[in-house]
């Protein structure tokens, strides 16, 4: 650089100071922000459509597509045989390939694809394939699988106390899950026992834009893939693999996703290395999208589980032991099954002390679309058991709910968990407390008592439910995360770090963090695309983790160059280090003030690099699936909700009339952001246990397959009363970024308080005195059916009973 | 040739296939990629745009619609305004200034649409003089078909009420908008009048009528069908008016659902109700009367009320125009009694007598923008003996068609409305009907649901008690 940018006017620190809102949403606002399928394409750019199986399990007899080749536009047809590398799209162990290749697996699954001139002529041509199918009878009932033996993974289990002499691996993976006498005489002894079950639904994603990949080859046959993908790294992996081509010739890139909520995790993967197949084949570049009915049959979701749950306790309330049993639908492969359905079991407890307990968690196979990671990630379904035991316990004993859950928390004395791990915040109790005297719990539910008293067809509903989220990946090599900091001549900042922007304003955060720590103006710090060849080997933007590991690595490379910088200021003006400082956007000696950009060019002049990366792993977390014991969070987030529902009793029609929120994220990076994400989480969270419902027909074809049948809430779904509030005064205990906590997903679980809520209203058609079951999505339709059974005092059937309960594991 | 003006700017298009939608022409043709495809079914508001049309005064009225499903051919001599054209310059129009003020948007893909529709309640309230911030039922209703992953909707929420509050600049005026005479459209019709309708049917055998199109389009959007050609009823002048009589309103068959709504608020309150949930606002200002009907869906929303009414329906064709009492209309599953030829042209709403009152009720699984699982809807007359007399009832969700309840009718008939007749009647649906399972709902659910909303009927007609609430609107 010959001639240095003249200094600006100098900035006002305001800007700073002032918490940012989201650095896009400008771009949102006026349309300039742009997505995948909104960038001008190359000149020779095609589009790419693909063949779905029809059937959920059959063998490919034979596959025809010479006509698909000679339909209008049509430039290549692409079968697995095509494929140079592995056809293994998998994120974690082997069995999702990218083409389908002698058998289907799921009806939706992707058989062979198109490349024409125009999207429309690629999906027109896919219609004219010939493909001969030996079908076969797909297992769609994960229960059945289980007793059939047919798995993804092996069973895992969790059990306090544990018997003497630690399990060996193959011990703990084994079917029996009766090595422990302990759980059981608990059991057996406990003044009560309840058992229950409940299927929980799944959800689809329903991220506003779908999936979409787009590749674009390089001068060097290097690959340029622009994807909207949670991992990146994982997208240039599987495309490397695909194409058999080392890694560093592939340029993964994300500039911001249209939602993702777990659903671009692992399953962008295939678009992007679909795309780059055909663009490597053809020499040129390829869009691919997923119109939304191909999107929600091809794509995994969040996985159905089937509970089990029986309780032990005593006259009060209080919990003697737990035996969960936790089926996850995992869909036709691995996937990311082994850590949901181990997030699912770490959560089982959710806040409550289980006293003996143990959990077990399956993997069944099915013939459905392989399920994968949801907000949440199987902790809210892991959840449902204990919370709909509370509800059951307290209506066995006559009690208000509420007061059983508090009788049960995690307090300083009972701060073990079923794993092994040590709570050391238990910040729950307090937070209940303030929460019900802000939401004015008890008169309201007086309130409520005498209002369905009189009321024969609207009935009210009231419930608080707890969160406790555990934060970090469970997969421990994950915990880590880079970033790439420069600084330019003009005194502009960019920071490149290995997370994802979905919308959650991890972006915003970063960028906070780096102002922050070289004490400038928040507007000088930009970032741009999350790319690969900028911050190699990330993780994947998910478990709630974006700001806690990208910001800290952003963080420490920003110290970096703060101590460089102040290094050099010290030799310049010849001042000891200790009286500079970085703040008020310059550098502020003893004496003065030097302007940022001033400092930033008399660095260069003298030499100084510019630019730094920052390298961040979780400290101290580890976990032994041997044992089942140890401590794969670095700490948990609380939260807890009151949701007041009105059901009508003759149609099962109700509303979530009132929601009052108070949630933990430690130190609050950015409060109108955590904000967003609490409301937002809560709100899909309720769509999951209310309205959205997949539905299949009994040979495995989804039959959702966009929002006219499948239904996530609309504005006027919302609560109108809705009071958010975020706990203050309690800093992370952990040395996490500022002190803040993670705050994606653990909203989401707040959600569980309108399905307890819809359960109040409909018990109080039997006086409250039984617990009708009501699976989820608790749609109209089942709130109905459980009132009817509940006025008919049937809600013995199925719902929680004293009786034993038939094991399902006992039964083969 | 296709005349429109998109944000200013006067655009003319030729050899646009009949089926283009308004989305793929603002993506594909023009280069306008602000507006997003969330769904291509009109379900998600992603792609909501505004269509600015001049009144008889020349001022310009903006109305949402979803792109994704509107053909591009009904933007001839329109203003398209889209989100790109809201902003001077760096000067945020109000509603985007809001969504930014309160942290209306996260990943942002549902922005463009959800500021378009405020745009428009705004561009209304603005036109109507209205001050202060909308209620919390406009603004639901005016985002029932914007569907947002992400935010929770209270930040939108707080924003529409915000929006009034910041300086609303004027906005530029497009100028001219009246078409550019030119080759007409291939494959895309637009009769200005009955005589001309009846022709081009006659030559265009295989065209198929298009309105609003909210139900056709999907033939093209998602199951790819061409649709070559297409007849619009959109510019029929004589289609357009509702004509009053002494005994009841005939709506003609291009009377958008928007356009129906006052009549329906001051004489049927309980089909103004539902209508309210039928589609969204951006449905609601393309859809018609009519092509609900034309369209004999078996779950349709209106039939059912237009059953219960005694409806009558106006067809026309070279041979004449006739007319048919609604009941004889469906004639199976998405069969009607339409001919070769003929359309319907315009729907017949008798005047509700002294006494006689019309309830109807939709059950969904989604209040907002979902499709019925069951509708009922009953017309009677309450003699003063508490005896019910005139009775129809009709239910959708229940058959192949919409269809009367006789066997509930006959229950009820002539009877005062108590328990035991109560009894009788739901013992009567099974007579009746006998629902299916589908994606929507049970058949058990359905028989339920029915039962329960002759129960709340029941209540509805004879209680006395007023202050217990009966239904989740009256708390």
């Amino acid at each position: 650089m010959r001639k240095l940018i003249q200094h600006g006017s100098s900035t006002a620190l305001s800007a700073c100071e002032t918490v940012p809102g989201h650095d896009s949403a400008i771009g949102h606002v006026t349309g300039r922000a742009a997505y995948v399928d909104d960038l001008p394409g190359p000149a020779d750019m095609h589009h790419l459509a693909v063949g779905l199986s029809p059937h959920a399990s059959a063998r490919i007899r034979h596959m025809d597509l010479s006509e698909v080749r000679c339909q209008p536009g049509v430039i290549d047809v692409i079968t697995a045989a095509e494929i140079p590398g592995h056809n293994e799209v998998g994120a974690v162990y082997p069995g999702d390939p990218l083409l389908a290749e002698n058998e289907v697996r799921y009806a939706g699954q992707m058989v062979f694809a198109v490349v024409a001139d125009t999207l429309y002529h690629a999906r027109c041509a896919v219609a004219h394939a010939c493909i001969d199918y030996q079908v076969m009878t797909p297992a769609l009932d994960p229960v059945a699988s289980i007793k059939a033996g047919l798995t993804v993974l092996p069973e895992h289990m969790h059990e306090r106390p544990l018997p003497a002499p630690a399990l060996d691996r193959g011990a703990a993976m084994s079917e029996d899950t009766q090595t422990s006498g302990n759980v059981d005489r608990a059991l057996q002894e406990a003044p009560h026992v309840l058992t229950g079950e409940q299927c929980i639904g799944g959800q689809e994603h329903f991220y506003l834009e779908g999936q979409i990949a787009q590749a674009e080859r390089l001068d060097d046959d290097g690959l340029r893939v622009l994807t909207s993908s949670q991992h990146p790294s994982e997208v240039q992996k599987l495309v490397a693999e695909v194409l058999g081509i080392p890694l560093h010739g592939i340029v993964a890139e994300v500039r911001r996703m249209g939602g993702g909520f777990g659903g671009k995790e692992s399953q962008a993967a295939a678009l992007g290395a679909m795309a780059a197949l055909a663009a490597h084949r053809n020499g040129c570049a390829i869009r691919f999208r997923l119109p939304r009915a191909d999107d929600m049959q091809a794509t995994g979701k969040r996985h159905p589980f089937y509970n089990q749950y029986r309780v032990g306790f005593d006259e009060t309330g209080r919990l003697i032991g737990a035996d969960i049993t936790l089926i996850g639908n995992c869909g036709h492969s691995p996937d990311l099954s082994e850590g949901v359905v181990d997030r699912a079991m770490f959560h089982a407890d959710n806040a409550y002390y289980l006293g003996h307990a143990r959990v077990t968690g399956h993997r069944a196979m099915t013939h459905t679309a392989s399920n994968t990671a949801f907000r949440g990630f199987g902790g809210p379904q892991g959840m449902m058991p204990i919370e709909g035991a509370m509800d059951d316990i307290a209506r066995t004993l006559g009690l208000d709910p509420l007061d059983v859950r508090k009788r049960n928390l995690y307090d300083l004395e009972r701060c073990e968990t079923h794993y092994g791990q040590q709570i050391d915040q238990p910040l729950i109790g307090d937070l209940i407390e303030t929460l019900e005297a802000s939401s004015n719990y008890r008169v309201r539910r007086d309130e409520m008592a005498a209002f369905n008293a009189d009321s024969p067809v609207i009935r009210k509903g009231l419930a608080l439910t707890p969160v406790k989220f555990g934060i970090s990946f469970t997969a421990r090599h994950l915990n880590q995360a880079g970033a790439l900091l420069m600084i330019y001549t003009d005194g502009s900042v960019l920071i490149n770090h290995g997370g994802t922007e979905m919308g959650q304003g991890l972006h915003t955060k970063v960028c906070q963090v780096v102002a922050r720590e070289l004490g400038i103006a928040y507007h000088r710090v930009r970032i741009s695309a999350t790319r690969t060849d900028k911050v190699p080997n990330t993780s994947p933007t998910a478990a709630s983790s974006g700001a806690d590991l990208n910001a800290m690595a952003a963080r420490k490379a920003a110290i970096t160059l703060r101590e460089r910088l102040v290094d050099f200021a010290s030799e310049w003006q010849a001042l000891p280090r200790e009286q500079l400082t970085l703040t008020g956007d310059g550098l502020t000696t003893g004496t003065g003030h030097i302007e940022w950009s001033e400092l930033i060019q008399q660095a260069y002049l003298a030499r100084v690099p510019l630019s730094a990366t920052g390298f961040y792993a979780t400290p101290e977390i580890h976990y032994d699936r041997q044992t089942g014991r140890g401590r794969p969070f670095y700490y948990y987030a609380w939260g807890a909700a009151v949701s007041e529902v009105h059901v009508d009793t003759l149609t099962g029609e109700y509303r979530v009339a009132r929601v009052d929120i108070l949630h933990d994220v430690g130190d609050s990076l950015n409060p109108a952001i955590d904000r967003g994400q609490i409301e937002g989480g809560f709100i899909q969270g309720m769509g999951w246990l209310t309205t959205e419902e997949l539905k299949w027909d009994d040979q495995g074809h989804l039959l959702t397959t966009g929002p006219a049948t499948y239904k996530i809430p609309a504005c006027g779904d919302a609560p109108r009363d809705f009071r958010v509030a975020l706990l203050e005064g309690h800093p992370n205990s952990q040395a996490t970024i500022y002190r803040s906590k993670a705050v994606g997903e653990p909203p989401l679980m707040l959600a569980i308080s309108v399905w307890s809520a819809l359960r109040d209203a409909i018990a109080s058609l039997a006086d409250d005195r039984s617990s009708p079951r009501l699976d989820t999505p608790a749609t109209p339709e089942r709130v109905l059916m459980a009132c009817h059974a509940a006025r008919a005092g049937n809600v013995h059937d199925g719902g929680a009973t004293r009786e034993e309960m038939p094991d399902v594991m006992s039964e083969k | 040739m296709l005349t429109l003006t998109l944000n200013g700017q006067r655009h003319c298009l030729n050899d646009l296939p009949a089926a283009t939608t308004a989305l793929s022409l603002l993506r594909g043709h023009l280069g306008a990629c602000g507006t997003k495809e969330g769904c291509a079914s009109g379900d998600c508001g992603a792609c909501t745009i505004a269509v600015g049309t001049r009144n008889d005064r020349g001022e310009l009225h903006y109305h949402s619609a979803n792109a994704c499903i509107l053909p591009a051919h009904q933007l001839h001599g329109c203003h398209l305004l889209t989100v790109e054209g809201l902003a001077r310059r760096e000067a945020l129009h109000p509603v985007q200034q809001a969504l930014v003020e309160h942290h209306g948007s996260q990943c942002g893909f549902c922005t463009p649409g959800i500021v378009m529709s405020l745009f428009c309640l705004d561009d209304e309230r603005r036109r109507q003089g209205v001050n202060g911030p909308p209620d919390d039922d406009t603004i639901d209703a005016v985002l029932g078909g914007n569907l947002c992953r992400c935010t929770g909707y209270r930040a939108i929420r707080e924003a529409a009420r915000a929006m009034h509050t910041l300086p609303r600049p004027a906005m530029d005026d497009p100028g001219e908008l009246s078409p550019v005479s030119g080759a007409p459209a291939s494959g895309f019709y637009r009769p200005e009048s009955r005589s001309a309708l009846v022709e081009i049917l006659t030559q265009h055998p295989r065209a198929r009528l298009i309105a609003g199109g909210t139900d056709l389009m999907l033939e093209h959007t998602l199951a790819l069908k061409p649709l070559p050609e297409l007849i619009d009823l959109s510019g029929v002048a004589e289609l357009g008016h509702i004509d009053e009589q002494n005994e009841g309103w005939w709506i003609g068959a291009g009377v958008t659902y928007h356009q129906l709504a006052p009549l329906l608020a001051d004489h049927y309150p309980a089909f103004h109700a539902l209508l309210e949930r039928l589609g969204s606002q951006q449905i609601r200002h393309c859809a018609t009367l009519a092509g609900n009907l034309a369209n004999a869906s078996p779950i349709g929303d209106t039939p059912p009320i237009l059953m219960a009414l005694g409806a009558r329906l106006r067809l026309n064709s070279t041979r004449g125009m006739r007319e048919l009492p609604i009941d004889e209309f469906f004639t199976g599953y998405r069969c009607t009694a339409l001919t070769k030829g003929e359309y319907l042209d315009a729907v017949y709403l008798p005047r509700l007598r002294d006494g006689e009152q019309l309830l109807a009720w939709k059950v969904s699984k989604r209040r907002d923008d979902d499709i019925s699982a069951v509708m009922l809807a009953l017309r009677a007359v309450t003699d003063q003996n508490g005896r019910l007399n005139d009775v129809r009832i009709a239910c959708g969700g229940m058959a192949a068609t919409s269809q009367r309840a006789r066997h509930v009718e006959a229950a009820l008939e002539g009877r005062v409305f108590d328990g035991d007749v109560l009894a009788d009647a739901c013992k009567a649906i099974a007579e009746d009907f006998s629902p299916i399972d589908d994606v929507r709902a049970s058949r058990e659910y359905r028989l339920a649901a029915i039962a329960g909303l002759l129960a709340r009927a029941r209540l509805r007609l004879t209680s006395r008690h007023n202050a217990i609430p009966m239904t989740l609107e009256e708390i």
